[in-house]
């Protein structure tokens, strides 16, 4: 039965590729929407992959996404677990991040302009900050929203203070930092693709404006299917990451 | 307050809810700052932090860590001393054999029942071999029946390990079962002191008599034993059966509340069945109604609730069957 399931969620995709295919084998789409057949799109994916095109932008805009992210993140969850800690650093730090946290990422890029420059330092400073802000407040509350009694009950049973934030705190603040974690992910991949258009001259932002320019509608398609798995992956990356360090805590859903 | 509590003895902490057990609890713990002293064997701990103290402590409401399965929640106190896995692993074994969870090995505290996950809370407390155990309220979300069965096992496993132990209840008879000795605190202050007997049978004063209950105390001039544990007493001519676990009674306890009144004579067995006189009707206007009876040579405190005070017609000097809850009655030296 498992089986059908997975085979059940292709079909409707199966059906739009099908019919894709059949209405621009067919011309039975007006001209100026310049839209290829699948079958065309996945030659030119096949022509991209082995000249290495795609291959080069894709791990330029992938290796900005997981730098600016992994520092973006492990910043955040340092600070974060300061705030949680320390009520002098949460009432210090969270006016500021409450402000800064819902401003758009592109809506840093003027500014970073200016200050950085174009160059790799942007995209990557650009993700970092859109790490950053979620994760450092997913993280507060994780830790903040910890049960005090637990404390109490680590140190009664002999636990310092270092041990009960590797064992217990940490631990049971995982699921909100994952959560913060997920949304990020899926969020940086939209946000290099912004900015790659905009400012920068490599990556599959860039491809994508490069495909515009020519009319390459194949292109682009090959593009927004690459963005697509990618995006995919990396959550689905999170959550097998999570079912693994938050087993506990699936018990919560199951029940 | 001053409170001493001597080695390997349980100490039953009654008090209304509010009136301060836990908070010291808390002090003996060190999770919370205290001014005073707390000495354990004669030195003072309060410069030990709570991860010090060795105190061994299950709170209210558990506090099981739900990220870990029983078994890594019992070893969790031994992995922070950082003790040899195979020491640890032989030592959960050991407990969960202990308090009859071996079943329950890796689930998570989530998928545990009330009393499994009490069993399991005691059992990670006693993993670090306390010099000291604080149980808070430990069988408050119990129902009755696993709460009594708990209630025995929690004292015959304090009997064998002789460690320590404070218990914590709010719960009058609980405290009398369970303890060697009872502390009764109202209002955060220690009002009395001493053997169930004692506090049960003399409370120091009206607001621990009103926590214990109205109690009448009868002096038995002698008792004879009947087997299976009960006992005959005469009290001032009046034959009473009561259960005992000990062997000498010197007087008795009847609880007010206990008191059965009956307009007819009551079917069922002859036991503990009187006749008696109402002398006095007190408060007859309150939701409780307080009545001094009149049973041979001795006179008795009842309480019952206002609409059955009503409903037998009860007046004074009237005639009335009575009878008295064997259970209920207390046995002391």
């Amino acid at each position: 039965m498992e089986r059908f399931g997975h085979l059940r969620g292709i079909m409707p995709l199966a059906a739009l590729v099908a019919l894709w295919e059949i209405v621009t084998r067919f011309n039975l789409i007006p001209g100026r929407f310049f839209l290829p057949p699948f079958t065309v799109v996945l030659q030119e994916l096949f022509y991209m992959t082995i000249s290495g095109v795609l291959l080069n932008h894709l791990l330029r805009s992938l290796i900005r996404v997981l730098v600016g992210f992994l520092a973006g993140s492990a910043l955040g969850i340092m600070v974060g677990i300061m705030m949680g800690y320390s009520k002098v650093m949460d009432e210090a730090l969270n006016p500021i991040i409450s402000l800064l946290y819902p401003i758009p990422a592109m809506g840093w890029l003027p500014l970073l302009m200016l200050w950085i420059g174009i160059g790799e330092a942007l995209p990557i400073t650009i993700i970092f900050i859109c790490s950053f802000f979620p994760v450092a407040y997913a993280t507060a509350t994780g830790i903040k929203s910890v049960d005090k009694k637990l404390i109490k009950a680590a140190e009664t049973l002999g636990a310092s203070p270092r041990t009960i934030l590797t064992t217990l705190v940490l631990p049971l603040a995982l699921p909100t930092i994952f959560t913060g974690l997920r949304l990020e992910a899926g969020m940086a991949w939209r946000v290099i693709i912004a900015a790659e258009m905009i400012a920068i001259p490599t990556g599959i932002g860039a491809l994508f404006m490069q495909a515009e320019s020519l009319i390459r509608t194949d292109i682009i398609i090959v593009c927004l299917i690459v963005l697509a798995v990618m995006s995919f992956s990396f959550e689905k990356v999170f959550q097998y990451l999570e079912s693994k360090l938050c087993r506990w805590a699936k018990h919560f859903d199951e029940s | 307050m001053n409170l001493t509590v001597h080695d390997g003895q349980l100490l039953a902490l009654l008090g209304p809810t509010g009136a301060g057990k836990t908070t010291l609890l808390n002090v003996i713990a060190g999770i919370v700052d205290y001014e005073g002293n707390v000495l354990f064997d004669g030195e003072s701990v309060d410069d030990k932090p709570a991860s010090k103290r060795g105190v061994g402590y299950v709170f209210q409401d558990l506090a099981l860590f739900p990220h870990l399965d029983v078994a890594s929640n019992i070893a969790y106190g031994l992995k922070v001393q950082k003790k040899p896995l195979s020491e640890i692993e032989e030592k959960v074994d050991e407990l969960l054999k202990l308090m009859k969870i071996e079943h329950l090995k890796n689930r998570y505290p989530r998928d545990l029942s009330g009393g499994e996950r009490q069993r399991a809370a005691l059992a990670r407390t006693l993993a670090i071999s306390p010099r000291i155990l604080l149980l808070d309220e430990p069988l408050n979300n119990l129902d009755r029946c696993t709460r009594r069965y708990l209630r025995a096992e929690i004292r015959q496993m304090q009997k064998q390990l002789n460690v320590t132990t404070i218990f914590v209840t709010h719960d009058v008879e609980e405290a009398e079962e369970i303890g060697d000795n009872v502390a009764v605190i109202i209002n955060g202050k220690l009002r009395q002191v001493g053997t169930p007997g004692d506090v049960f049978s003399s409370p120091v004063d009206d607001e621990v008599a009103d926590l214990i209950g109205s109690q009448n105390v009868l002096i038995c001039s002698s008792y004879r034993h009947i087997g299976g544990g009960l006992y005959e007493v005469n009290c001032k001519g009046t034959r009473i059966v009561v259960a005992c676990e000990g062997s000498i009674i010197n007087k008795i306890a009847i609880p007010a509340k206990e008191i059965y009144f009956y307009n007819d004579k009551p079917v069922g067995p002859k036991v503990n069945t009187y006749k008696g006189t109402i002398l006095e009707i007190l408060s007859p206007s309150s939701s409780v109604v307080k009545m001094r009876v009149k049973v041979g040579e001795n006179t008795l405190l009842a309480e019952l609730p206002k609409d059955l005070f009503n409903s037998l017609g009860l007046a004074e000097g009237k005639e009335i069957f009575l009878k008295l809850k064997l259970k209920s009655i207390r046995a002391y030296t």
